[in-house]
C-alpha cells in the first residue's frame, strides 16, 4: 500500500496538525448509541431467539455475563420491598366466603407445584427453562370459598403501588402459582420474595411481585402497567404488539 | 560527550541527560484520578446491579443503584470544572492533541513497521481509548437517564437503552482494563499520571515530535 503523503505528514509538528479522527469516534458512537436506543428493542428479540438457546447450553458459565437469556429487575418503586418470613402474611379476601390470612410457613406447607418454564418479559428480555415452585393458585380460591358473583382477582404488592389482575378463569390454571421458590433457592427481594405471583403463560408483568393481597373482585380492574396501556391478557406471543414464541 | 552550552536549535540530536518534563498538570491529573474513581465506583456497582452472583454478595440493592446513579450523574462535573477557565489550558491543548490523528497514527495501528512512525505527545492507542472513553460516557449518561426515568419514555426505548447500556458496559469494562494492563507496563508513565513529570528520554523514545516541540 502506498502512501505517498506520509513522510510529509511525519515530520509536521504542530499539535494541529492531522484530521479529527478523535472527534469522529465520539460522534459516531453517539449515533451507534442512539440507534440501539431505538433499534435495540428488536435486537434484543433477535438475540434473545438466536443466540439465548446457546448461551443456555453454555458449560463455561462465561457466556452468563452477556446481557442475554437473564433476568432484569424492574421496581416501580423508588425502593426494593423487602418482607422477613416471619413478617409474611398473604392475605385473601374480598368477595369471598371465607378471608383468611397465611402465614410463610403455612403457604409453605400447602401441597407445592413445581415448574419448568421460559420467563418472557414485554420488553423483550427472555430467560430460558426457570425453575419455580410455589401453590396453584385455584388451591387458595378453593380454600376461600369463592363467590357467584366473582369473576375476577385483583393482586396488591406490598411495594405499596403495584396491582396486576386475572380472570377467575385464568387464575384457576394450572400453571398459575403463587411462588416461593425460584431455581431451588427461597425467593430473593429482587426477583419479587419471599411470595409472588407466578403466570406461567403471561409475560412477566402479569406476575406481581412482591405479593400481599389477593382480592376477587366483580369485575376485571386494570392493574399498574395496564392502565399505562400494556394488555389485560398479557398471553405471551398474543398480545402487546409482539409474537414472542408461547412459554 | 556533554556539551552543556548545547543551543536550542540542535537540541533535538542532543543525547545529553536532560530535565525531566512535565507530562500532566496538576489540574490533569486531578481530573484523572478523580474520573478513575467514578468510574471505579460506576463499574463496581454496575457489576453488582448486573451480575446475578456479584448482587447475591453485595446485597443492599438500593444502596448500590443509588450510588451508581448519582456517580453516574456527576461524572460530567470533573471534566467541565477542568477543561472551563485558565487552570484548563493545558488540559484544553492534550484534548485537541488526542483529537486529531497523523498519517503515521494510522499507519501505527496497521502494525506492519513501528519502527518508522514517528509519534506525537500520545499514541494512537490512547487517542481511541480517549475517544471510545469519552463517546461511551455520554452515552451510558443517555441511556442511564431513560432506564432511571423509564416512565417518561416508550417502553421500546426502555429495552433499547437497557440494551445498549449493557453491551457499553461491556466494552467499557475492556477498554479500562487494557487501559489499567498498558499502564501498569509503562512504569514512567504511570508515575507521570502521579508526580506529573516524565524523563525526557521516555519522550524522545515514545513522543518524538512531542519532545521537539518542547526543546524548540
Amino acid at each position: 500500500m502506498t502512501d505517498p503523503a506520509a513522510a510529509g505528514g511525519a515530520s509536521e509538528p504542530k499539535t494541529s496538525a492531522g484530521t479529527p479522527v478523535g472527534r469522529r469516534v465520539f460522534l459516531g458512537l453517539l449515533g451507534v448509541g442512539a440507534a440501539g436506543v431505538l433499534l435495540g428493542a428488536r435486537i434484543q428479540d433477535w438475540l434473545e431467539r438466536a443466540v439465548g438457546p446457546l448461551i443456555a447450553k453454555d458449560g463455561t458459565g462465561l457466556a452468563s455475563l452477556l446481557p442475554i437469556g437473564r433476568f432484569r429487575i424492574y421496581t416501580v418503586t423508588g425502593s426494593l420491598p423487602s418482607r422477613s418470613h416471619a413478617d409474611y402474611r398473604l392475605r385473601v379476601g374480598g368477595l369471598v366466603d371465607q378471608p383468611f390470612e397465611l402465614t410463610y410457613d403455612e403457604l409453605v406447607a400447602m401441597p407445592a407445584t413445581t415448574l419448568h418454564r421460559d420467563f418472557q418479559c414485554v420488553t423483550g428480555w427472555r430467560v430460558p427453562d426457570v425453575e419455580w415452585k410455589g401453590v396453584a393458585l385455584g388451591a387458595l380460591l378453593d380454600r376461600a370459598g369463592v363467590q357467584a358473583d366473582a369473576t375476577a382477582l385483583r393482586f396488591h404488592s406490598f411495594d405499596g403501588a403495584y396491582t396486576e389482575s386475572l380472570t377467575l378463569a385464568q387464575a384457576r390454571r394450572p400453571d398459575v402459582i403463587v411462588a416461593y421458590q425460584l431455581e431451588g433457592s427461597d425467593l430473593s427481594d429482587e426477583h419479587g420474595g419471599p411470595v409472588r405471583l407466578y403466570v406461567a403463560p403471561m409475560y412477566g408483568y402479569k406476575s406481581c411481585k412482591w405479593l400481599d393481597r389477593i382480592e376477587l373482585t366483580k369485575h376485571v380492574e386494570e392493574g399498574f402497567w395496564e392502565v399505562r396501556g400494556y394488555d389485560v391478557d398479557g398471553w405471551v406471543g398474543h398480545s402487546n404488539g409482539r409474537d414472542d414464541a408461547p412459554t | 560527550m556533554r556539551r552543556p552550552d548545547t543551543t536550542p536549535t540542535s537540541a533535538a540530536t542532543e543525547p545529553a541527560v536532560d530535565a525531566p518534563l512535565l507530562r500532566f498538570d496538576r489540574v490533569e491529573r486531578t481530573l484523572h484520578w478523580v474520573n478513575a474513581t467514578l468510574f471505579g465506583i460506576l463499574m463496581l456497582t454496575g457489576a453488582a446491579l448486573y451480575a446475578g452472583p456479584v448482587s447475591a454478595i453485595v446485597g443492599h440493592r438500593v444502596l448500590v443503584r443509588n450510588l451508581h446513579v448519582y456517580s453516574g450523574l456527576l461524572l460530567p462535573l470533573p471534566l467541565a470544572l477542568a477543561v472551563l477557565g485558565r487552570h484548563g489550558t493545558r488540559l484544553r491543548t492534550d484534548l485537541g492533541r488526542l483529537n486529531r490523528w497523523t498519517r503515521d497514527d494510522a499507519r501505527w495501528f496497521r502494525r506492519t513497521r513501528r519502527d518508522d512512525v514517528t509519534l506525537g505527545k500520545f499514541n494512537p492507542g490512547q487517542k481511541l481509548n480517549a475517544a471510545f472513553i469519552a463517546g461511551a460516557a455520554v452515552v451510558m449518561l443517555g441511556t442511564g437517564s431513560i432506564m432511571h426515568w423509564f416512565q417518561h419514555f416508550p417502553l421500546d426505548w426502555r429495552t433499547g437503552a437497557t440494551f445498549v447500556h449493557d453491551w457499553f458496559a461491556l466494552g467499557i469494562w475492556l477498554a479500562v482494563l487494557g487501559h489499567i494492563f498498558f499502564a501498569l507496563r509503562d512504569g514512567d508513565a504511570l508515575d507521570s499520571m502521579l508526580g506529573g513529570t516524565i524523563p525526557a528520554a521516555w519522550a524522545r523514545r515514545h513522543a518524538p515530535l512531542w519532545y521537539e516541540e518542547l526543546r524548540r
